[in-house]
């Protein structure tokens, strides 16, 4: 692949998604893109590269872009965040939130939907506690062809092994051959919306809960800061946002403190809002 | 060190199962059927075990409800690894007293996987 077609590319990706790579990244684009340009009719990478300079096509460019952003995904990822979800999260929402009886989570780059199912059946387990409550859960992802595979909710014996207890298996998964298939009831508690993180999240409302998880390390300094700024805006004062295990906010936005003790989650500094200072 | 024994009756299963447990640094201990295995655990308690279902003398599943018979048989994490992938299956392993189930094939990210989620990493 030529520089100027690299250069386009990554251009393309960095417009599109937020995406940035480099030029040792190479290799991920003809492994990932040759697939795209089989499909679409072109003679090899660079064939596509060309069509796209020249076409302008939506669809081509859109698959392009879905082709490269990464969905890898598992159940529990990381167990960790999943144990302070259900140890302090959800016992502050119970107790802050009792008046209202209501609370709303997002799952940012959901990919395929194990980080908001993981959430779903821990969700499933406080039912008695939440009984009467309204929970709302949105998962969004760029990629509206890995979100149909969230909504279906059908996974590999390979993906319900890693990070899923076997217990959870059996209680919220019926078998279909060598296919899992996730409950209705843990489905019916996540909606999946395509929603790309360059965008403003205005319109998507406020939440108590923000999974941002291992999405961050994928953009440049810069774009980090301004979706950890927008993020910052449709938080609740005293809500809770994850970050994945090697991301942080420190050095890149001042809109979250870390929660002391407690790896991984944030929560909105006084610079973001003054109003924490009143929920604290 | 925890101390993993491994019980299948094939020898390839075994050797791959020792390669990633002792990347863990798990110290590790073998045994071909259910029979052997009883007696392994009867001269050394072992802190987990890695348990195939069909094996010739003695199956997994004998060994599991018989081991967890015992004064100190509820003690090791027991973790099937076999081809029985049915439901049928890992409910039965389930209500025996295993503490996770591996479908075959798998890899050492889903050995590790269902480890972490037992607490022995």
């Amino acid at each position: 692949m030529s520089p100027q077609d690299f250069d386009f590319i990554a251009q393309l990706l960095k417009q599109r998604s937020g995406l940035t790579i480099g030029p040792d990244k190479a290799y991920l684009l003809e492994s990932r893109l040759n697939p795209v340009a089989r499909k679409h009719g072109f003679n090899g990478l660079t064939d596509l590269i060309q069509g796209l300079r020249l076409r302008g096509d939506q669809t081509l460019t859109r698959d392009v872009v879905e082709a490269m952003t990464t969905n890898e995904s598992f159940f529990f990822r990381d167990t960790k965040p999943f144990d302070q979800f259900k140890r302090l999260v959800l016992p502050h929402l119970l107790e802050k939130r009792a008046a209202k009886r209501s609370f709303r989570i997002w799952s940012a780059a959901c990919s395929s939907g194990q980080e908001a199912y993981s959430l779903s059946m821990i969700l499933k387990e406080f039912e008695a506690k939440l009984a009467g409550w309204r929970v709302e859960m949105i998962a969004t992802d760029l990629s509206t062809e890995i979100l149909d595979k969230a909504k279906e909710g059908v996974y590999s014996q390979f993906e319900v092994q890693r990070g899923l207890p076997v217990q959870l298996l059996v209680k919220h998964f019926a078998q279909e051959g060598d296919r899992w298939r996730i409950a209705p009831d843990i489905k019916r508690m996540v909606t999946f919306r395509t929603f790309n993180l360059l965008d403003d999240p205005a319109p998507l409302g406020q939440f108590d809960v923000v999974f941002l998880r291992n999405v961050l390390i994928y953009f440049d300094q810069p774009t980090k800061t301004k979706v950890l700024e927008r993020v910052s805006r449709q938080m609740a004062p005293d809500g809770f946002l994850y970050l994945g295990g090697a991301e942080t906010v420190l050095g890149i936005s001042d809109k979250f403190q870390v929660f002391p003790g407690e790896r991984g989650i944030y929560g909105l500094s006084a610079a973001a809002q003054p109003r924490m200072a009143a929920t604290a | 060190m925890k101390r993993f024994l491994i019980v299948d009756d094939s020898k390839v299963v075994r050797m791959v199962a020792r390669r990633i447990l002792e990347g863990l640094n798990f110290e590790t201990a073998e045994a071909e059927n259910g029979e052997l295995a009883l007696e392994a655990c009867r001269s050394q308690m072992p802190d987990a075990v890695l348990l195939d279902w069909n094996m010739p003398v003695k199956s997994g599943i004998e060994f599991l409800r018989e081991l967890r018979g015992w004064p100190n048989g509820a003690e090791p994490k027991i973790v099937f690894c076999t081809t029985e992938n049915d439901l049928a299956h890992i409910q039965e392993a389930i209500g025996a007293g295993a503490d996770e189930y591996i479908m075959k094939p798998f890899d050492s990210e889903i050995l590790e996987s269902k480890l972490t989620q037992i607490g022995l990493l």
